[in-house]
């Protein structure tokens, strides 16, 4: 399938449009991570994954994502709205009282294409691997792709489950990492290094590859492309996908400080102004 | 007093291991997860038979977790094996996160609870185990009384859709359930009809009620005997009736008096019918190494536990 650059990137921009106005809009959650992952969301949902947004949990015969790092709720939400799972006009409740779109992403209010809680960091590796032993064991081929963040690897669970997905040969799993180097509390080389953390997961048995260019979506594209021809050969793969936390806000980007603030109405008409209205705002 | 017979004492955990295999043969959708602890859950005869649907984990019990709710996305039934300690407090956020809260449909399957898991000590003997899967909102708590009601509940569990908690133990004791009585979730089983007092007991503790109930039976007191199998959902039906009738009750549980069985009826029944309650318990406090017959009695949840507890709160009527 050849990507529409073009398309895809307006997308994103759509999509970031809708994350600083949801975390505007309740005046809370977490921006940072949420635009900096917004190239690889738009490529997983609109490119590379195979999937049906009128939405069965079981997502038999079908491509599955897991969302490990809770927190950037604003990105999934909003790409999962673009890509049809439920109305966009919905976004406008995020965060706020009885709203499916809870802080972090649940499945307890039955919002379509969410599959498990998250928010409780380390935990999504271990689902992931659980719901790609049973596509095995159903022989269903399709892939199950799962993000975390770069922080996030500082769980224990994280490093169980890493050791677990060689072992058991389980190569239809795409895992990302959102390798942007900070956490809440600053630099993660500084709150707790993370090392050379290709050459740890390589010496866990993963094929590791690097995007390193995560915020450009021609490059998302390749490296998607790239780590599924490597599925299907024993290993587990995992994308060292390298962004910049804020990207496409320029007051954002550089510094941890936007991880989880909410920028006020004079900052969010700057961020709008910076990201084109695309498809209609919600 | 209704007469128990057996005709032989088995441990709990094979009631387990022998449902395991029977569910798996029920149900194509069943599969199984262990953390390195295969014989001691007597999962054998499952692997053997499905070696496919088992997935050995290894020491990576939050990581079984996660698995086990990974698992039902895509319609299997996890059954989950380890330690009861390993099996909730180790894992209590995983528990919460990834299956109580996403509703995912795991049965968390533990063994070695409480004092009766003997020589290994406090590190091992979780007594706490039952307060936290029943403060989970949706978990269903079950805690079988002997190998045949083990078995039951591990099937029961197969058609049973939602996260479940199944508690039992390691030492042999007396096998009294009829092994075709039908296990239903959330019914309570009446032992013995009495009108002097009322008897709620679960797991190990419900041999030691029926031989209390023999003793008091001596001393001229007629005792309502009620098994609890499923602490949450709470049969609060049976126990409001038996209570209408004898006016107090004792609970016994092999579990911290803070949080298990007790609390819970002590709960039903501070909002519905106020009565005179005591509690058979461990009071507070961890256990320590010993024989198992030894820590039940130290810690006092034995038959003559129960006795001094229901002569006691006969006289609070």
């Amino acid at each position: 399938m050849s990507a529409d650059i073009n398309k895809l990137e307006q997308i994103a921009s759509q999509v970031r449009r809708d994350i600083v106005r949801m975390v505007h809009a309740c005046q809370s959650g977490h921006p940072g991570g949420s635009l900096g992952c917004t190239d690889y969301f738009v490529a997983l949902y609109f490119y590379a994954m195979k999937n049906d947004p009128s939405f069965n949990m079981d997502g038999i015969g079908e491509d599955l994502f897991f969302l490990s790092n809770g927190h950037i709720s604003p990105v999934f939400y909003s790409t999962l709205a673009r890509a049809g799972y439920f109305p966009v006009s919905e976004l406008a409740t995020f965060r706020k009282i009885d709203s499916r779109l809870q802080g972090h992403p649940t499945t307890h209010e039955g919002l379509p294409g969410i599959r498990i809680a998250s928010g409780s960091l380390g935990q999504g590796l271990s689902v992931a691997i659980g719901a790609a032993q049973a596509k095995k064991l159903n022989q269903d081929d399709n892939l199950v792709y799962v993000m975390m963040g770069d922080g996030e690897l500082q769980e224990g669970q994280v490093w169980e489950a890493a050791m677990y997905a060689p072992h058991n040969k389980m190569d239809n799993i795409i895992a990302a990492i959102d390798y942007n180097g900070a956490q809440i509390d600053g630099a993660t080389k500084d709150v707790l290094s993370l090392g050379n953390l290709r050459a740890k997961w390589e010496a866990f048995g993963w094929d590791v590859m690097e995007v390193e260019q995560g915020n450009n979506m021609a490059a998302v594209i390749q490296g998607l492309d790239e780590a599924k021809s490597r599925t299907g050969k024993g290993k587990p793969v995992m994308i060292l996908l390298h962004t910049e936390m804020g990207k496409g806000v320029d007051f954002m980007m550089g510094s941890h400080k936007w991880h989880g603030i909410a920028p006020n109405d004079e900052q969010l008409a700057s961020a709008l102004a910076q990201n084109a209205e695309t498809l209609g705002d919600y | 007093m209704k007469k128990y017979t057996y005709t032989e004492s088995k441990d709990t955990r094979s009631g387990f291991g022998a449902g395991l295999l029977e569910a798996g043969r029920q149900n194509d959708k069943v599969v199984a997860l262990c953390a390195d602890l295969i014989g001691s859950l007597k999962m054998n005869d499952f692997i053997k038979e499905f070696p496919e649907r088992f997935f050995q984990i290894g020491i990576a019990e939050a990581n079984m977790m996660g698995i086990a709710a990974g698992l039902t996305i895509g319609g299997k039934i996890p059954f989950t094996g380890t330690f009861a300690n390993f099996s909730t407090g180790r894992v209590y956020d995983q528990i919460r996160q990834s299956i109580a809260y996403s509703d995912k449909n795991v049965k968390i399957c533990a063994s070695h609870a409480g004092l009766t898991l003997g020589e290994d000590g406090a590190t091992h003997q979780i007594l706490e185990d039952i307060g936290l899967m029943k403060m989970l909102p949706g978990m269903t708590v079950i805690n079988p009384c002997d190998f045949n009601q083990t078995k039951a509940a591990t099937l029961a569990l197969v058609n049973h859709v939602g996260p479940a908690y199944l508690r039992f133990g390691r030492p042999v004791v007396p096998n009294f359930t009829p092994s075709d009585q039908v296990f239903e979730i959330g019914k309570a089983v009446m032992l013995n009809e009495g009108t002097d007092v009322t008897i709620i007991a679960t797991g190990h503790l419900v041999w030691e009620a029926i031989q209390a109930g023999e003793e008091l039976e001596k001393l001229g007191i007629n005792a309502e005997i009620i098994n609890i199998h499923t602490i949450k959902p709470l049969d609060e039906e049976a126990v409001l009736n038996s209570v209408s009738k004898t006016g107090c009750v004792v609970t016994a549980e092999e579990h911290n008096r803070l949080g298990g069985l007790g609390d819970s009826v002590a709960q039903l029944l501070a909002t519905k019918r106020p009565t005179p309650q005591e509690f058979v318990a461990v009071n507070d406090s961890f256990g320590e190494s010993g024989k198992p017959a030894q820590l039940m009695e130290k810690y006092g949840l034995n038959a003559a536990s129960i006795v001094a507890a229901a002569r006691k709160v006969i006289t609070r009527k």
